[in-house]
C-alpha cells in the first residue's frame, strides 16, 4: 500500500520487516509459553501413535484451537476493514443446531437400529448456506443500513443463541453416528482431521486475500473507506463479502464444535468464543482500527490462546483464579508487541543487520 | 435501484423482527427483554387466570441432560390443568438474565417465584426485592450462600454433600474390592461450574471420606463447567502429565463430563471403566448405557424430576399449610454389580426418564 514509488526491493523488504516484527513478536510469545511447558513438564512435546492417530500435548493444542482458528480468520477480514463481528459465537451456536437437528440422529434401544433424517452433507451443506446468510445479514446491516459493526452485530449475538435454542427445541439433541464424529475426532493419515479442516480454512483465505487484489481493497477500505471509495472501490460490497465470509467460518467452526461433544449444546457451543477470535487477531498484530491484516500472524494468535488454556489444565491452576492467570499472560504478551517493544527489537535487528547484512532475514 | 434494495432491507428487518418476536414468545418469556414479555404476560398470566396459580420460575439453563429433563419435568407438572400458568424463564446460565427474569416476575406479580440460581453468591438485593413484595419464594435444586432463612419458603432438592460422601464410599469399597487400597492411589476430579452449590458440596462431602485415607491423593482436580466438551478438553490435559498412568479412579461432578472424559480416554488408549474407574453425579440414562457397556463404573443419582414435589409444595402452600425448611429428594446410587449397597444399573436403564 504505502511506497508506491519506491523501487521494488525497497518495498520488498519493508513487507518483509513488517511481517517479521509482528510475526516474531506472536512466535516467542508462543515459544515462551511452550519453554515454560517444557521445564515444568518434561514430556510436554513427547508426540506418540496411539490408535492410529497423533497424541501429544502438542497436537491437542493444534487439534483444540481448530473452532478458534476457523473464526478468527473471518474475523482477520472484518476487522481488516475496521468492523468487528461479536455474532460469531451465536452463528456457531446456529449452525451446530442446524446440522444436529437435520441429521435427526434416532437410537431404537428395543431393536438397535439407529435412523437418521437426513443425508449429513447435506445437513452440512444446508448449515453452512444458514451461517453464510447469518453473515451476510450482519453484513447489510453493517455496508448497507451504516449501523455501527458492534452495535449491528450484537443482534445476532443476542437472538442467535434463542434462535438455536428454538431449532434444538431448548435440549442437547446428540448424533453417536460414525461420519459425524469423524469431522472432528478421526484422523487422516494420523492427523487429526479438524487440523486439516483448519489449515484448508486458513489457506484459502490466505489465496484469496493475497493472490487476489481482494486483501488489498478490504486494507484500503479499513485504512478509508470513503477515499476507497473516490479511488473506485466498492466499499460497500468489500464489508458485504468480509461479513458473509465471517460468517461462512463461523458456520464451519459450529460443525466442527458439534462433532467434537456429538452433539448440539445451544447455550454453551462456541460461548464466548468471538472473545477468544477478536483477542487471536490482535496477537496476531492486526490492529482493531482496521488496515493491514495478518493471515499468519492471527493463526499463531489462535495457537498462543489455545496454548495458554493447555497449559493451565496441565499445571493444576486452581479453577477460581483460571483467568486472571489468563488475562495476566495476555497483557504480556500485548505488552511484547507493543510499540515499544517492538522498536527495541527494530535497534537490534538492525544492529545485526549491519554486522551480517544478507543473513539476518 | 437503491430504493428497491432499501424497501426489501426494511421488509426482511421487520420480517426478521416478527420471527424474532414469536420465538421469544414460544421459549421463554421473560428471557432479558422485559417490556415485550411483560406486555404478552399481562393479558395472558394477569386477567384471565382467574384460579390459576401464577409461578413465574427461572430456570438455569439448558447446560445438560440433567437440567433438560428437570426443566421438562417442571413444565409438565406446572400445566394450566394441574391449576397453574407458568412462567418459563431460560437463565442460560448467565446471572444477570436470572436477575432481569426475577425482577420482571415481581413487576408482573406473579403469586409464587421458584428460581434455580446459577451460582450461589450475588443474590442478596433481588431476594430482599421478592420478599419486600411478599412473593413467596421456592429455591429449587440449588442454594445460595445468603444465610437469611427467612428469605426463602423452602429449599427442596438433592443433598449434594451426601451425593459426594456416597461416591467417596463407593470408590474406597471399589478400591478395597479390587485390592489398590495397599498403595498410593490417585484420583482425578472434574468440577462442576465454579461457586456452583452442586459442583463445591459435591466436591466438599467426596473430600471429606478421601481425607480419612492417607493412601489416596486427589492430585488433578479442574473445572469442567458441567459441560462434555470442556470435561473432555481437561481430562485430555490430564492424561498428558508424565505421571498420568498412575491415575485410578475419576471422580466427575455430573454425567456429561464424565462422557467427554470417557472420550478423551480411549483417545489416549485406556480403558475407561478398567484402567480408570469413572464414577459420576446425576444418573442419566446415557450414563447408564455407559455402565452397561462397562466404560463406567458408578453413578449417584441426582434427581431431576422435581416438577411433581414443586407443585404439591404450591398446592400446600396455597392451602395455608406450613412446609419443611429443606426438603430432600430420595436418590440412589447405581453400578455395575452391586457393590457396597448400590443398585445394579442393568437393572434399572429402562426405567430411566432422562
Amino acid at each position: 500500500m504505502s511506497n508506491n514509488k519506491a523501487p521494488a526491493n525497497a518495498i520488498k523488504s519493508k513487507k518483509k520487516l513488517n511481517l517479521n516484527t509482528q510475526f516474531i513478536a506472536g512466535l516467542v510469545a508462543l515459544a515462551l509459553i511452550l519453554l515454560f511447558n517444557l521445564i515444568y513438564e518434561p514430556g510436554f512435546f513427547r508426540i506418540s501413535i496411539v490408535e492410529g492417530k497423533l497424541y501429544g500435548s502438542i497436537i491437542d493444542i493444534i487439534n483444540r484451537c481448530v473452532p478458534t482458528m476457523i473464526i478468527s480468520m473471518g474475523m482477520t477480514l472484518v476487522i481488516a476493514t475496521g468492523g468487528v463481528d461479536i455474532s460469531v459465537g451465536a452463528v456457531a451456536a446456529i449452525s451446530g443446531a442446524m446440522v444436529v437437528s437435520l441429521i435427526g440422529y434416532n437410537f431404537d434401544s428395543a431393536t438397535g437400529v439407529t435412523t437418521t433424517n437426513m443425508n449429513m452433507y447435506l445437513a452440512i451443506l444446508i448449515a453452512l448456506i444458514v451461517s453464510t446468510i447469518c453473515g451476510a445479514w450482519n453484513g447489510l446491516l453493517v455496508s448497507r443500513l451504516g449501523i455501527q459493526p458492534m452495535v449491528a452485530t450484537l443482534i445476532l449475538m443476542t437472538a442467535g443463541r434463542g434462535i438455536a435454542q428454538l431449532i434444538t427445541d431448548g435440549q442437547i439433541p446428540r448424533v453417536y453416528t460414525e461420519d459425524f464424529s469423524f469431522i472432528a475426532q478421526g484422523s487422516i493419515f494420523a492427523v487429526p482431521t479438524g487440523i486439516y479442516i483448519a489449515l484448508a480454512v486458513v489457506l484459502i483465505v490466505y489465496a484469496f486475500t493475497k493472490l487476489t487484489a481482494f486483501g488489498m481493497l478490504c486494507e484500503s477500505v479499513g485504512i478509508n473507506a470513503s477515499a476507497s471509495r473516490y479511488s473506485g472501490i466498492n466499499a460497500k460490497n468489500i464489508k458485504l463479502i468480509c461479513y458473509t465470509i465471517c460468517g461462512l467460518c463461523a458456520g464451519i467452526a459450529g460443525i466442527h464444535i458439534a462433532s467434537t461433544v456429538q452433539g448440539a449444546d445451544a447455550n454453551n457451543a462456541g460461548l464466548n468464543i468471538e472473545m477468544d477470535a477478536i483477542l487471536a487477531v490482535v496477537l496476531g498484530g492486526t490492529s482493531m482500527a482496521g488496515g493491514k491484516f495478518y493471515i499468519w500472524g492471527t493463526a499463531v494468535g489462535a495457537l498462543i490462546i489455545q496454548a495458554l488454556t493447555t497449559t493451565i489444565y496441565s499445571l493444576g491452576v486452581p479453577p477460581e483464579i483460571i483467568y486472571v492467570v489468563k488475562s495476566l499472560v495476555v497483557v504480556i504478551v500485548v505488552m511484547l508487541q507493543s510499540n515499544l517493544i517492538k522498536n527495541l527489537f527494530k535497534k537490534i535487528g538492525s544492529k545485526s543487520k549491519k554486522s551480517s547484512a544478507a543473513a539476518s532475514v | 435501484m437503491k430504493k428497491i434494495i432499501a424497501l426489501v432491507l426494511a421488509l426482511v428487518l421487520a420480517f426478521g423482527l416478527v420471527a424474532c418476536n414469536n420465538g421469544g414468545d414460544q421459549s421463554s418469556t421473560a428471557s432479558g427483554s422485559s417490556t415485550a414479555s411483560d406486555a404478552s404476560t399481562a393479558s395472558t398470566g394477569g386477567d384471565d387466570s382467574g384460579d390459576l396459580i401464577t409461578v413465574g420460575f427461572s430456570q438455569v439453563g439448558a447446560e445438560s441432560a440433567w437440567r433438560t429433563a428437570n426443566t421438562k419435568s417442571i413444565q409438565e407438572a406446572l400445566t394450566e390443568e394441574n391449576g397453574f400458568n407458568l412462567i418459563f424463564s431460560d437463565g442460560q446460565q448467565k446471572q444477570e438474565i436470572q436477575i432481569t427474569a426475577l425482577r420482571s416476575f415481581i413487576e408482573q406479580g406473579v403469586d409464587y417465584i421458584a428460581f434455580s440460581p446459577t451460582v450461589e453468591s450475588g443474590w442478596d438485593d433481588v431476594l430482599n426485592e421478592i420478599k419486600e413484595a411478599d412473593i413467596p419464594l421456592i429455591l429449587v435444586d440449588r442454594t445460595t450462600d445468603n444465610p437469611d432463612e427467612s428469605l426463602y419458603v423452602t429449599w427442596m432438592g438433592s443433598n449434594f454433600h451426601e451425593e459426594g460422601v456416597r461416591a467417596g464410599e463407593w470408590v474406597i469399597a471399589y478400591l478395597e474390592d479390587k485390592g489398590l487400597m495397599d498403595g498410593e492411589v490417585v484420583i482425578a476430579e472434574l468440577q462442576g461450574t465454579v461457586g456452583a452449590a452442586a459442583a463445591t458440596d459435591r466436591m466438599a462431602g467426596f473430600k471429606e471420606v478421601m481425607d480419612q485415607y492417607s493412601n489416596i491423593n486427589i492430585k488433578y482436580s479442574q473445572t469442567g463447567d458441567f459441560t462434555t466438551a470442556k470435561g473432555q478438553e481437561v481430562m485430555e490435559a490430564f492424561l498428558k502429565s508424565d505421571t498420568a498412568n498412575e491415575i485410578k479412579v475419576l471422580f466427575a461432578h455430573n454425567d456429561d463430563m464424565a462422557i467427554g472424559a470417557i472420550t478423551a480416554i480411549e483417545a489416549a488408549g485406556r480403558k475407561p471403566g478398567e484402567d480408570i474407574c469413572i464414577i459420576s453425579c446425576d444418573g442419566g440414562k446415557a450414563m447408564f448405557q455407559n455402565i452397561v457397556d462397562g466404560k463406567a463404573n458408578c453413578v449417584v443419582e441426582c434427581n431431576p424430576l422435581l416438577g411433581e414435589g414443586l407443585a404439591d409444595v404450591i398446592k400446600k402452600l396455597e392451602a395455608g399449610e406450613e412446609v419443611e425448611k429443606k426438603t430432600y429428594s430420595e436418590e440412589d446410587i447405581f453400578d455395575q454389580n452391586g457393590l457396597a449397597g448400590a443398585l445394579k444399573a442393568a437393572d434399572h436403564i429402562n426405567e430411566r426418564a432422562y
